[in-house]
């Protein structure tokens, strides 16, 4: 497919994407009615303290509902695997998680922002029904306009290379052309040795994912700031693809090492268990680096913001804004950091396993 | 007294994390000032090591963070 019609236009890209994302994901916005409550609440409500552990954590994790801003958000669908089957409908049913909805097969509701099955008066869990959450929640949404934006560029960089063969680059192909050499010349191939080049398309994969989530969620309004590279899930998955990548090219200088290593050879069972857990252990600090750094990036900016509700001021907001801003600033060193820190490790453990025996 | 012991936790962890960005820094002045010319070298591995020093430093807050619930 030939994209870069869309990116070489003079129009502006954006809404093209925004435009195709939009369709995709969303029916139609609602807008959060205010609720009624009774007087006494009302009042409990105003002389209750602003609680930023709760807001922080609010906006760290996922949510079946994708916030513009305000009161209005984006219902996202609900896909459930239960035990009898099937059931597909729009989290826009919950009504802000206010209510019950009876599907095919169970009744669901929102339970601490998580959609369980529950019993006739819709707030105990039934302990009997097993529902596996398959919806596009907000970072599932958040990472398929990321990957919908990484195709866009890669396409359109990849049909420039072709129409100009022998010419020097242009437009986008040259801002991407030295991040891409830097990944070959300064990561792949220190790092793995003459055999890098069955791993570039992978190491590329991979910076380019990381890079182009920590900066989406960096992006204080929709459709950024969910926390893709920032969730476990995500991470883990990363990581899983690194230990098998690893393993699944391992030689036998590799494997040798760790069964058979240069000691003798009644510490052999010592050895086995200390290189297996190394095994593990690479990948896993892999996945905690990431999910850690991404994550505290979006807490300390999300405190910062809080100190303005926590002191009840705006007197506190330029102190507040300013450190934001420095923090933002950070975080974009951050992002680019921790995709080339992921990437190069990935190489560095790669390399280790494809290298050949010298002494 | 309130609060959470993980608050504590959280402040060890930060002390780790500062005695060795702080070696980090202080050595790469060092080489700076014994080899200007190698500066950007120098500073690109210093940032790598310092952002490995900050990776264990936050595995201890994500394990406060974790406690504090």
């Amino acid at each position: 497919m030939d994209f870069s019609h869309i990116l070489n236009s003079k129009k502006i890209t954006l809404s093209v994407v925004l435009g195709v994302f939009l369709t995709v994901f969303t029916c139609k916005a609602f807008a959060i009615q205010e609720k009624q409550v009774p007087e006494a609440a009302v009042e409990n409500k105003e002389t209750s303290k602003f609680d930023p552990s709760a807001t922080i954590l609010e906006h760290i994790g996922d949510s079946h509902y994708f916030h513009v801003g305000g009161h209005i958000a984006f219902p996202l669908p609900v896909i459930l695997y239960t035990d009898k089957g099937l059931e597909i409908f729009s989290s826009e049913r919950f009504e802000e998680g206010e209510k019950a909805y009876q599907g095919k097969y169970y009744q669901y509701a929102l339970i601490k922002d998580k959609v369980k099955a529950v019993v006739a008066d819709g707030k105990t869990i039934d302990e009997t029904a097993t529902v596996i959450d398959l919806s596009i929640t907000k970072n599932v949404a958040s990472m398929w306009l990321s990957v919908l934006l990484l195709l866009i560029i890669f396409f359109s960089v990849a049909s420039s290379y072709k129409k100009r063969v022998g010419k020097a680059p242009k437009g986008l192909q040259s801002l991407l052309e030295p991040v891409i050499l830097f990944i070959r010349d300064d990561v792949a191939l220190p790092n793995i040795g003459y055999k890098y080049h069955r791993f570039m398309p992978l190491l590329l994969t991979v910076f380019f994912f990381i890079l182009i989530n920590n900066l989406i969620g960096m992006v204080p309004f929709f459709p950024g700031g969910s926390n893709v590279t920032g969730n476990i899930a995500v991470t883990f998955v990363l990581a899983v693809v690194t230990l098998i990548v690893v393993n699944v090219n391992g030689n036998k200088y590799y494997w040798k090492h760790i069964f058979a290593p240069d000691v003798p050879f009644w510490l052999y069972p010592i050895m086995w268990v200390v290189e297996l857990a190394g095994i593990i252990s690479k990948p896993f600090a892999l996945m905690v680096r990431l999910f850690a750094n991404i994550m505290a990036g979006h807490v300390i900016v999300i405190a910062l913001i809080s100190l303005i509700f926590i002191f009840k001021t705006l007197g506190i907001a330029p102190v507040s804004i300013a450190f934001t801003l420095f923090i933002d600033v950070l975080e974009l060193l951050v992002a680019f950091l921790q995709a080339f820190i992921f990437t190069m490790l990935m190489a560095l453990f790669i390399g280790s396993a494809v290298e050949e025996h010298h002494h | 007294m309130t609060g959470s012991i993980a608050a504590l936790g959280a402040g060890l962890a930060v002390i780790g994390a500062g005695i060795g960005i702080g070696q980090i820094g202080g050595k790469a002045m060092e080489g700076i000032s014994r080899q200007p010319e190698a500066a950007g070298k120098i500073q690109t591995a210093m940032i790598i090591a310092a952002a490995l020093v900050e990776g264990v430093a936050l595995f201890g807050v994500i394990v406060a963070l974790l406690g504090n619930k």
